[in-house]
């Protein structure tokens, strides 16, 4: 568990992240915040189609409990797998659910 | 009045709980019937030995309809959708199921279309040990393998028996060590999760055993093509892992008619299932079991056995306008196949990850340690499966939930 202050134009908030670094509490994350959260994540700027996932995993955690996994993503948020990994180079289930304040998807088991 | 429930899928979750479901009521009481679109009963956790000429595929399959008891209307046909506001199941034939309960229990389905280029390299060049088909292609290819680089590629979670490549792995050791070559063969098991298994203290440990037996280990890596001609696997990532003979789990998804049944299933085609009752969230009356399901542990026959139980005790309750027990902890246990006549031994739940220690108590079998007694438990299982699992007995000793008293909870890191 760490602590990290995340800066948005509204101010400064901290936030406790688990050791792999998804929002421990999901409900004190914000949309000012995916800037800051996608350039730790490398991601910089933030576009049209990084909005369009984010909010998506957003969506889908707070219907469903969890977000989902790639393949699911794939299939339901408008964008293809492909197009995915080139938004998010490094796993796009985990690095947009970093920057979308939700819990690791419970995909594998 | 009699009850009418129908069980789609005469697999292991549609066998075990017709059987226990015909125990529970009289034939005047209930009408069940099970639809399955063919008569092949596979006894899964066989296909790992096919390819090592250890077990063949007439050994492991059996008639499905056989596997049921007297009272029980089998029904041959695929399932074109079920209608859950009409309370029917539409069959291909164009018959038509009206059901007071449904079960679903129908698995999962390999889609190897779902990645690019693997369809072309399918038993040329790819190949997989998840169907008898293919278990005994790759045995052929296994047989005439006499040097190079096998790689092990599971393209995404979740799959059936998650510990399956990994004792392909070790199974292609023990093989290659007894032909001599070993040394000319190079494996690799190349996984999208960031270790070898899922649960921390289980992927320590058999990643240790990959790293004992000489087994590279490629984490991380999203398969997004199969280059049939240059024999490479390509990461969505651009990553790239060359091949000579590859052995590849494809993606899983749930039947295809659960996609075509408004409201049934999710984006993959599983079931959304609550993990403690087993309703499904599509319908009060209808209930899903075993690898047809989201519930969050693995698909293997062992879940489908721990929750048969809890399932028919569900749709009594529910027949009875009763409220449902949330009775299912997540219980999974599975023999690990490690080659060299040994074998080990993990069990867990939602909340216990595979911790070392004994099963089913401090005086049983080793958990998270090789052994010849697993071995020999892993190859009792077969009889088990056919004689006790299905018919929907219990077996002695091994309850629904997950047993704690052997199990070491507390240990260094």
């Amino acid at each position: 568990m760490a602590t990290t202050t995340v800066t948005t134009p509204a101010g400064a908030t901290s936030v406790e992240l688990t050791d792999d670094g998804f929002f421990v509490d999901p409900s004190i994350w914000t949309e000012e915040m995916v800037p800051e959260l996608a350039a730790r994540e490398g991601i910089d700027p933030v576009t049209d189609g990084h909005w369009q996932v984010i909010r998506f995993m957003r969506k889908e955690y707070l219907e469903k409990g969890t977000g989902p996994s790639v393949r699911a993503l794939g299939k339901t948020s408008g964008v293809n797998v492909k197009e995915l990994y080139q938004l998010f180079p490094k796993g796009p289930a985990k690095i947009a659910a970093r920057i979308a304040g939700i819990p690791k998807p419970k995909g594998c088991v | 009045m009699t009850h009418r429930i129908v069980i789609l899928g005469g697999g292991t979750g549609g066998t075990l709980t017709a059987n226990r479901l015909r125990k529970v009521y009289d034939r005047a009481d209930a009408e069940i019937t099970v639809v399955d679109q063919d008569d092949r009963h596979v006894y899964q956790p066989g296909l790992l030995f096919v390819p090592f000429g250890l077990t063949h595929n007439e050994d492991i399959i059996r008639s499905r309809s056989r596997q049921l008891h007297d009272g029980i209307t089998s029904r041959q046909c695929p399932i074109d959708h079920v209608d859950l506001a009409a309370n029917e199941v539409h069959l291909t034939d164009t018959s038509v199921l009206p059901y007071d309960v449904l079960v679903v229990a129908t698995g999962t389905r390999l889609a190897p279309e779902e990645t690019d280029g693997l369809l072309e390299a399918w038993n040329h060049t790819a190949f997989t040990f998840y169907t008898p088909e293919g278990a005994a292609a790759l045995e052929q290819a296994i047989t005439a393998f006499d040097g190079g680089r096998i790689v092990i590629n599971v393209v995404d979670m979740p799959i059936k028996c998650p510990v399956a490549p990994l004792e392909f792995c070790f199974m292609a050791d023990w093989h290659f060590q007894e032909r001599g070559i070993r040394d000319r063969v190079q494996l690799t098991f190349v996984t999208p999760l960031d270790g070898a298994f899922t649960k921390p203290v289980a992927a320590a440990q058999l990643g240790g055993m990959l790293e004992e037996k000489g087994v590279e280990l490629v984490t991380e890596f999203n398969t997004g093509e199969i280059d049939t001609e240059r024999k490479v696997l390509v990461s969505f990532d651009g990553r790239e892992e060359p091949y000579d003979l590859a052995v590849v789990i494809p993606v899983h998804m749930g039947a295809e008619y659960v996609g075509r049944s408004e409201g049934l299933g999710d984006a993959m085609d599983f079931v959304p299932t609550d993990r403690r009752t087993l309703q499904s969230k599509a319908a009060p009356n209808v209930f899903a079991i075993g690898d047809a399901t989201d519930v969050p542990t693995s698909k293997a026959g062992s879940v489908t056995h721990f929750e048969g139980e809890v399932l028919v005790e569900n749709i009594e309750h529910f027949l009875a306008g009763e409220p449902l027990v949330e009775g299912y902890d997540g219980h999974a246990n599975c023999f690990i196949e490690t080659g060299f006549h040994k074998a080990l031994l993990i069990d867990f739940n939602y909340e216990t990850e595979p911790l070392p220690g004994h099963f089913p108590a401090k005086a049983g079998l080793p958990l998270l340690k090789d052994s010849r007694l697993n071995h020999l438990g892993k190859l009792m299982f077969q009889w088990f499966y056919w004689h006790a699992l299905l018919p929907g007995r219990d077996i002695p000793g091994i309850g629904v939930t997950m047993p704690t008293s052997g199990k070491e909870f507390s240990r260094p890191a």
